[in-house]
């Protein structure tokens, strides 16, 4: 964790993280690819949520706003696009860009290393995704969904777990400032 | 000009951006349509991969089945071979069944074809012990009115004559036996022979003198001069002649098939039997009559089956 504070003259100054180059394309690519083929295999990876976890991510690291709502707007409106006519595009794109926007504001404030604080960003982000998407089936498709369920529970703390675990191979892939 | 503080900007972007997204909603709602080209790009972008995914996916599940996750072949291969067995066994049954049904419906034709004719169908139960005679036992005896002496023949030919009797069995000579034998004829110029065993899988047609004209080929029937066969019946065809001194040496392979006997035709009596598809009966008269009728017929109650 060191790496990533400077402390100077007793006021922390958060590091933005920088990237190889590629990084971030590659990353999100393979998640988009991940979500669209596996649970094809594994019915039961329909859990998670790479893409929303990719965007956390970088929204957490890079700590800055506007690069984190577009980036969560494009991999949003990707989601959309590979997930059959069904979904409209801008479903997820919508929820994906509140998402990178807070993950980004909240990472410029926040210690966002350590393991227990991903874990507890990460079920509140997926549990804002998924209100987000529901708000918007509500309110401008017209499609009745459960706010909160048992099941919303569950692939939060799915998603979190496996995010952390995630996050630190991410990581591995930062380039040193 | 008033700046604006980079916390606003970035809010102003998040609300246009979503703001676009809204509108973007709103035209596929109002119009019913899906963005189709933004689809189209993004698919066709992806499907690729994906299509490489599943191909390198199917080749590392093939290559893990078939070389990795075998665990339980060898278990799996043990149960296949013993059920391979047991089916082997259950086919062998059923081909042997099958087989029986075969000869069984053969007899019961021949039966039916000789209606008038006495006689019993009978199954093979056992055979000589040792390999000096060549007897079967059968599974009828003097309680169905078999006596000594009947003959006994397979819708083949010639199979032997009744030698002992007993309250359910009865022990069959068979021609091939050492003292085993039946007067017979070549069939086309019906001139009367002896042939019996000498205990080699095929017959002997005995004293025959040189001079005799026979070849190899000829068809060989039973004369019914022995008082056991009626005339007439496929003894066997000639398959060597070889002069001799002072006669000729002469074999017969038997029309029966004297080495896989199963079930056997008992008798009752002398009363000629017509081998309609025989090449016998091809060449001579259908139904010969009796030969020494009243003598021939063996002093026993006939019993039709």
């Amino acid at each position: 964790m060191n790496d990533t504070y400077e402390l100077r003259g007793g006021e922390s100054h958060i590091e933005v993280h920088k990237f190889y180059p590629g990084a971030i394309l590659g990353i999100t690519i393979l998640a988009l690819i991940f979500q669209a083929a596996v649970p094809v295999y594994i019915p039961r990876m329909e859990i998670l949520d790479l893409p929303l976890l990719v965007t956390i991510y970088f929204g957490l690291s890079r700590r800055n706003p506007s690069t984190g709502l577009l980036l969560g707007m494009v991999i949003g409106l990707l989601q959309d696009s590979l997930s059959g006519p069904t979904v409209p595009l801008g479903l997820y794109g919508i929820a994906k860009t509140v998402i990178g926007y807070l993950a980004s504001s909240i990472g410029s404030r926040l210690d966002t290393e350590h393991p227990a604080a991903r874990f507890s960003l990460i079920m509140a982000f997926f549990v804002v995704h998924q209100a987000v998407i529901v708000l918007t089936r509500r309110l401008l498709l017209a499609q009745p969904e459960p706010w909160v369920n048992w099941a919303l529970l569950i692939a939060a703390a799915v998603n979190a777990v496996v995010g952390v675990f995630l996050f630190l191979l991410f990581d591995r892939l930062r380039r040193n400032s | 000009m008033v700046a604006i503080p980079s916390r606003h900007k970035s809010l102003a972007l998040l609300a246009g951006v979503i703001l676009v997204q809204v509108l973007l909603l709103a035209v596929q709602i109002k119009r019913d349509s899906h963005g189709r080209l933004i689809r189209v790009w993004a698919v066709g972008a992806v499907s690729p991969v994906e299509r490489g995914g599943n191909w390198g996916l199917g080749k590392i599940r093939g290559i893990w089945n078939h070389y990795f996750a075998l665990q339980g072949t060898q278990r799996d291969n043990e149960a296949l071979r013993a059920e391979n067995d047991s089916l082997k066994l259950a086919l062998a049954g059923l081909q042997g069944k099958a087989a029986e049904a075969d000869r069984l419906a053969e007899l019961l034709k021949f039966r039916k074809s000789q209606e008038k004719v006495p006689m019993l169908i009978s199954r093979v139960i056992g055979a000589s012990a040792g390999t000096a005679s060549r007897t079967i036992e059968i599974d009828r005896g003097e309680r169905d009115g078999i006596r000594r002496n009947f003959a006994v023949i397979t819708p083949d030919g010639a199979v032997g004559k009744v030698i002992e009797t007993f309250r359910d069995t009865a022990q069959v000579l068979l021609l091939t036996d050492k003292e085993g034998g039946a007067g017979a004829m070549i069939l086309g110029s019906r001139m009367q022979h002896v042939v019996g065993g000498d205990g080699e899988p095929s017959l002997v047609m005995k004293y025959v003198p040189n001079d005799d004209s026979i070849n190899v080929g000829e068809h060989v029937v039973t004369s019914g001069m022995d008082k056991i066969f009626p005339r007439d019946i496929p003894v066997g065809t000639v398959s060597e002649v070889k002069a001799g001194n002072p006669f000729k040496q002469i074999r017969v392979k038997p029309a029966a098939r004297l080495d896989r006997l199963e079930e056997v035709i008992v008798l009752l009596s002398q009363e000629p039997l017509a081998f309609a598809n025989d090449a016998a009966s091809q060449n001579a008269p259908a139904v010969s009559a009796p030969a020494n009728s009243s003598a021939a017929t063996p002093s026993a109650p006939t019993v039709k089956p």
